[in-house]
């Protein structure tokens, strides 16, 4: 194939425990460290591999969001992605907005796979891919752990609930990366330096000629109830008994 | 009124417990009729045990060969056709339904309701966010199908004692040939199954080893528990991954969980948000799962999980 498109979305550091603001208007993200989306940088890593073994020959990174997200975009390139594209929105966009605006980069740049991260790990909605697959009228492969490309056709295992489920799609196709697909290259100083020259074009969301979707109205945030702090005992007969105790074994 | 289609999970003979959840989470709506509708090459099987859950006002079921396995671009036109006149269409935040439902979304020109955890009202609902970090309450579009997931572990199956009719209906719909099963890997064993189990013990990256974590299904096996795991164990290549317990594995209720050499990441402690009792059993006393553990035991589990398994 020619192109892959490959999503990045700007999210606070999986690493950060985030926190509601205090006045219960959102999530505190001011000072937060940002990365890309842990998925989505799994879905570029085996993007480049399958350029590297000669399947496809360039690979684009695409993000939604604000003008800040162009420094996930340059990370990007520097692990290896031939060019980057940022559609600007200062505000978040909804998973149907962000499927219509991956179908315009679709037309435009058509590309023989798509791959994306299965969820974003802000969000937690787990519908992007799906739904760019399903208003593109193409194949969806969620979930994926292995990815092998034969020509015009991809095997592709995932993971689900009841073990690896392995199946076959046409390309072009949408495929949506799980944790154990690959482990990302690091990226190196050098690769840093040469990716501030790699191509990053930018595009307000308004100029993409893109119908946005209704998104849901978020009415309040809270903090989850906390789980009262329990007892420690000493071995393990204090353990049985206290299993005992409440009737567990 | 509400009226809401679930779409049945099953694996061609069995109705899968987290149809049952969707159920009781869609009797939370207000003044509710409530369709099944089970997909499936040979569904009657499978209809029958749906027609059993109570709440359901009927059982409809498409048979076609094409539906043999859960291929979500298959089965989704045929949800689409027949949306028209229902208010929700329901399916379990599993694997099925995280793959299904989005696609019937954007079908329908809609986002999605990912994870419900609570009914605030027809259109309004909670869901966790931020690896359950954050609790967010959403409104979705009054004149809008409301397309969702149920986060099954914040529910109880429904009972089973109803006896529904079942409506037997012809898709007329194309369906797309670019999706084909080639095949299934599963880890299957006669232990209880990890999504519906009421005990389970899990480990984590402390055991060191597959053959070591022989001692968790050792006291599994023992205690009729089923067998969890933490990301680092599975990435470590010590289970298969349909044990990963997570914000990106399985999110799980049980009455008991006994958390064995898992130091406790927030993502894997989303996935036990719901358990009953947990049990930790840490050599670390600063392991962040002691501040989640209703009964904590400071030690070594290579000592521990023998005595354990000999005491109970």
């Amino acid at each position: 194939m020619e192109k892959i498109l490959v999503g990045l979305k700007r999210v606070v550091d999986y690493n950060v425990r985030v926190r509601v603001r205090s006045d219960g208007s959102g999530v505190e993200t001011d000072g937060v460290k940002m990365s890309i989306n842990p998925f989505d940088e799994i879905a570029l890593e085996e993007a480049l591999r399958i350029k590297e073994r000669g399947e496809a020959s360039e690979v684009i990174v695409v993000s939604i969001g604000p003008s800040e997200a162009q420094q996930q975009l340059r990370t990007g390139l520097a692990m290896g992605a031939d060019r980057a594209i940022l559609i600007e929105s200062a505000d978040p966009v909804d998973p149907l907005t962000a499927a219509r605006v991956f179908l315009e980069l679709v037309n435009r740049e058509q590309p023989g796979m798509v791959l994306l991260g299965k969820q974003a790990i802000d969000n937690d909605n787990n519908q992007a891919g799906q739904m760019l697959a399903a208003i593109w009228g193409r194949p969806q492969a969620t979930f994926a752990s292995k990815v092998e490309i034969q020509g015009s056709t991809a095997t592709v295992t995932r993971e689900v609930d009841i073990g690896l489920e392995t199946i076959e799609i046409d390309l072009p196709a949408v495929v949506t990366t799980d944790l154990r697909l690959n482990e990302p290259r690091y990226v190196k100083l050098p690769d840093i330096m040469k990716a501030k020259r790699k191509p990053l074009d930018i595009t307000p969301l308004a100029e993409l000629g893109v119908g946005t979707a209704t998104a849901h109205a978020e009415v309040a945030f809270e903090p989850p109830e906390e789980r009262q702090k329990g007892i420690m005992v000493q071995d393990v007969a204090g353990l049985v008994e206290a299993l005992k105790d409440k009737g567990l074994v | 009124m509400s009226k809401v289609l679930i779409i049945a999970e099953h694996d061609g003979a069995t109705l899968n417990e987290s149809t049952a959840k969707c159920v009781a989470c869609a009797n939370d709506l207000p003044d509710t009729e409530i369709d099944l509708l089970v997909l499936a090459k040979d569904g009657s099987g499978v209809a029958e045990q749906a027609a059993r859950l109570d709440s359901v006002a009927k059982v409809r079921l498409i048979e076609n060969d094409a539906n043999e396995h859960a291929l979500a671009a298959v089965l989704a036109p045929q949800i689409v056709a027949l949306a028209g006149g229902y208010s929700h269409l329901f399916g379990p935040s599993t694997t099925f339904g995280k793959d299904l439902m989005p696609r019937v979304a954007a079908l329908l020109g809609v986002n999605q309701v990912s994870d419900i955890m609570s009914v605030q009202g027809s259109h309004t609902f909670k869901r966790p966010i931020y690896a359950g970090n954050v609790i967010l309450t959403v409104e979705a579009p009054a004149d809008l199908p409301v397309v969702a997931t149920i986060r099954t572990a914040s529910y109880k199956s429904v009972s089973a004692t109803n006896n529904a009719p079942v409506e037997s209906l012809t898709d007329h719909t194309e369906l797309p040939q670019h999706t084909r099963f080639v095949g299934l890997s599963s880890g299957s064993s006669d232990r209880p199954d990890l999504q519906s189990a009421s005990l389970v013990v899990s480990g984590g990256r402390a055991l060191g080893s597959a053959e070591n974590f022989a001692l968790i299904y050792a006291l599994a096996d023992k205690m009729g528990a089923a067998v969890g795991a933490s990301r680092a164990a599975v990435d470590a290549g010590y289970v298969p991954n349909e044990l990963q317990v997570g914000q990106t594995g399985k999110i799980i209720a049980p009455d008991l969980y006994i958390a064995i050499g898992i130091s406790g990441a927030i993502q894997h402690l989303t996935g036990i948000k719901d358990v009953g009792t947990i049990v930790a059993i840490n050599k670390d006393e600063d392991a962040p799962i002691f501040e989640v553990a209703d009964i904590g035991l400071v030690g070594d589990l290579f000592k521990i999980i023998p005595e354990l398994k000999d005491a109970l």
